[in-house]
């Protein structure tokens, strides 16, 4: 007998032919289902976004050759009168008066009869001109006339001095208040989760604070980070409870608050599941506004003068006089936080801050005393200013002269310097006390100094010495701390 | 056959050419070589001539911080308007000076001084008067102290002052002392004391 290996068909009883079609119809869900699952974890489009006076947009980023590309005339497009043409491999591109000359596969370009190097190749897809995202830096500058700042990795690009700073400043005990001053209105989008704040700022040209981690010193607010990531700003505030954002001054602060009742935080997640998805709340399209403190908030305000664009004087080829004063800010807040003196700093970050927006802040807050800080390479120690009033506009009634608002109040500044010049004294450290016409300190109403710290020898590293700060900084709030009632009272 | 005596033209024409082009070679060399002068950007005014008069200039001393006053024997014009320009004109060329106690930059300048009754004075100083100062608030102070007091201690009835740049209204000087508004006379010659050596 011979064995055969050909198939036979053997039929299969009924009930076992529909099992197997209810598998392969599962089986064929199973694959769609998985398959859904991995196209929507794929990641998200990358974007360019753009902020310049003219219009803040978003473009699509373009893959090619595994690095971003972006459309050269989608780019230009908004920024002003802008014309493409094809001509074979070459495309020619005239913004306004500046002709570029481009050519597929060439790194070497031509703009306004000069040359320059893109970095990669140039694409022409379709008759649309793509340049690679790390070549706009070189490139914008030759079409537009003017500096352009490209942060390449998160995808976002400033035309011009567009930016919006911030402040940060942790007010109050409790509960503590973070408050977020922004130079030009925001509205982000914001998710809360359990003690995590994050403001998404897509169309907002919002750049980073001097260190991208800003600690306040405070249990309950910790910390506020600042990332960038595909065309967006992200603010993250750590709080170790649940925390909510409002808005006010027509959307240039945002001041987070813990919430009185967890209930009240916007995901209802489940405590210890980190993985809970955080819900996304936007901000509402017209924030309300919140009233103007009637009263005093802070009984200090202290300004670290300049910031942003406004060097203060250029001590060194590294030191910046801006930045010094941030610093001396910070550590005269903690010698008056110290001695129980509520403070607020003024200027924490490296924000463009105009000395009116500075006048009004601390009127409006009804503060004790402001006390503006500067530091100079000139001279030796430390020199203590109050207002030289200028030549005298009336006051009308109850509405006090903008220029000269500080009248009323020069008597007790002058106190308060002399006190401060003598507290210095006690410490061996060089002080003299004088006038100057230096703003805001006459448009302050309440009592207003100035603090110009210069090194006590020729070495200006000893401006950033943190002993010396601490020397002069201790002093100012021994003062202060001294006169307390006395400025507390002042109306 | 080329005649002898062009062969010898020939040779002279291109035994002169060589030797212009050496020559015009060394010389060009020599001028890259040369250092150029130092070019002085102070504008140039007319010098004035006229009787000499003793003033008192108020300099500015960085080294302490003080206005200490200076007799000076200067030709003075007889119109209030051209005094005050000589006079800040001579306590600039002082502050020009590199071995000044007070240096400012090079090229600052007044353009004009003009006063306006009742008791106005306008200063109007060129613009590398104002971008070529160094920053400061005591620096600055100094200077617009010391221009305002030398003015108004030898004109008298001027109650107000006021300092532009280049004809126009500037926010600071050079990021500190304020020029946006009219300087009280009265308060400067109280700042002024206070910057009097030993106060």
């Amino acid at each position: 007998m011979r064995w055969t290996n050909v198939p036979r068909e053997i039929p299969r009883p009924p009930l076992l032919a529909r099992a197997s079609r209810i598998r392969r119809l599962c089986g064929f869900f199973l694959v769609a289902i998985v398959s859904t699952l991995l196209l929507s974890a794929a990641p998200p489009e990358k974007h360019l976004s753009v902020y310049s006076v003219a219009a803040n947009y978003s473009l699509p980023l373009v893959q090619h050759d595994g690095r971003d590309y972006v459309g050269l005339l989608e780019l230009l497009e908004p920024l002003g009168r802008v014309t493409a043409k094809t001509d074979g491999s070459k495309w020619r591109l005239r913004y306004n008066n500046v002709e570029g000359e481009f050519q597929s596969g060439k790194t070497r370009v031509r703009i306004h009869d000069r040359d320059a190097d893109l970095g990669g190749k140039f694409v022409l897809d379709n008759k649309r001109g793509l340049v690679p995202l790390g070549s706009l830096s070189s490139l914008l500058p030759r079409f537009l006339g003017g500096p352009v700042t490209l942060h390449e990795a998160p995808g976002r690009l400033f035309i011009g001095n567009v930016g919006t700073h911030f402040t940060a400043s942790l007010a109050g005990d409790n509960p503590p208040r973070l408050i977020l001053h922004f130079t030009a209105p925001v509205n982000p989008i914001i998710a809360t989760d359990q003690g995590v704040l994050r403001m998404t700022f897509s169309r907002e040209p919002l750049v980073s604070p001097a260190s991208p981690t800003l600690t306040f010193g405070s249990k309950v607010i910790s910390s506020a980070t600042f990332t960038e990531n595909n065309g967006s700003a992200v603010l993250t505030v750590n709080a170790s409870v649940p925390i909510i954002a409002s808005f006010g001054n027509e959307g240039k602060t945002i001041v987070v608050t813990p919430t009185s009742n967890p209930a009240q935080s916007t995901t209802p997640t489940s405590p210890g599941t980190a993985e809970t998805p955080t819900a996304q709340t936007p901000a509402p399209a017209a924030p309300p506004p919140v009233p103007l403190p009637a009263r005093r908030r802070y009984f200090a305000i202290v300004d670290a003068s300049h910031g942003g664009d406004d060097y203060g004087e250029t001590l060194s080829a590294a030191l910046l006089e801006k930045d010094v004063t941030v610093a001396l800010a910070h550590s005269l807040r903690q010698e008056l936080e110290s001695r129980g003196i509520s403070t607020l700093v003024l200027r924490d970050s490296d924000a463009n801050l105009s000395v009116d927006d500075r006048a009004v802040y601390t009127n409006a807050d009804h503060a004790a005393i402001y006390i503006a800080l500067h530091a100079t390479s000139s001279g030796r120690g430390v020199r203590v200013y109050t207002a030289l009033l200028p030549f005298g506009e009336d006051d009308r009634g109850p509405f006090r002269s903008w220029t000269t608002a500080q009248h009323a109040s020069l008597p007790l500044s002058q106190t308060t310097a002399t006190a401060i010049a003598g507290e210095l004294q006690k410490r061996q450290v060089p002080v003299r006390a004088l006038s100057a016409a230096l703003r805001p300190l006459n448009n302050v109403t309440g009592p207003a100094i100035a603090v110009e710290v210069s090194p006590q020898s020729s070495d200006l590293a000893q401006l950033t010495a943190p002993d010396y700060q601490q020397l002069v900084t201790g002093a100012v709030a021994t003062a202060i701390a001294a006169a307390k009632d006395q400025l507390g009272s002042a109306p | 056959m080329i005649p002898r005596h062009l062969m010898i033209a020939m040779a002279i024409l291109l035994a002169a050419a060589l030797s212009l082009s050496l020559y015009a070679w060394h010389v060009r060399k020599s001028v890259t070589t040369t250092p150029t002068a130092v070019i002085d950007t102070r504008p140039l005014a007319p010098p004035v001539t006229g009787p000499t008069e003793r003033v008192i200039l108020f300099v500015a001393h960085d080294e302490d911080g003080t206005l200490r006053g200076l007799s000076a024997q200067i030709p003075m014009p007889s119109g209030r308007q051209q005094r005050s320009e000589e006079l800040l004109r001579a306590l600039l060329s002082i502050y020009l000076d590199r071995s000044s106690t007070h240096v400012l930059g090079s090229g600052a300048d007044i353009r004009s001084v003009y006063l306006v009754d009742p008791g106005s004075a306008v200063i109007d100083v060129n613009s590398a008067f104002a971008d070529t100062h160094r920053s400061g608030v005591l620096v600055e102070q100094l200077t617009v102290a010391s221009m305002i007091h030398t003015v108004t201690a030898n004109t008298p009835g001027i109650q107000k002052v006021k300092i532009l740049v280049d004809g126009k209204e500037r926010e600071t000087l050079a990021g500190h002392a304020d020029l946006s508004s009219y300087y009280d006379v009265s308060a400067v010659n109280q700042l002024a004391v206070q910057l009097q050596p030993g106060q």
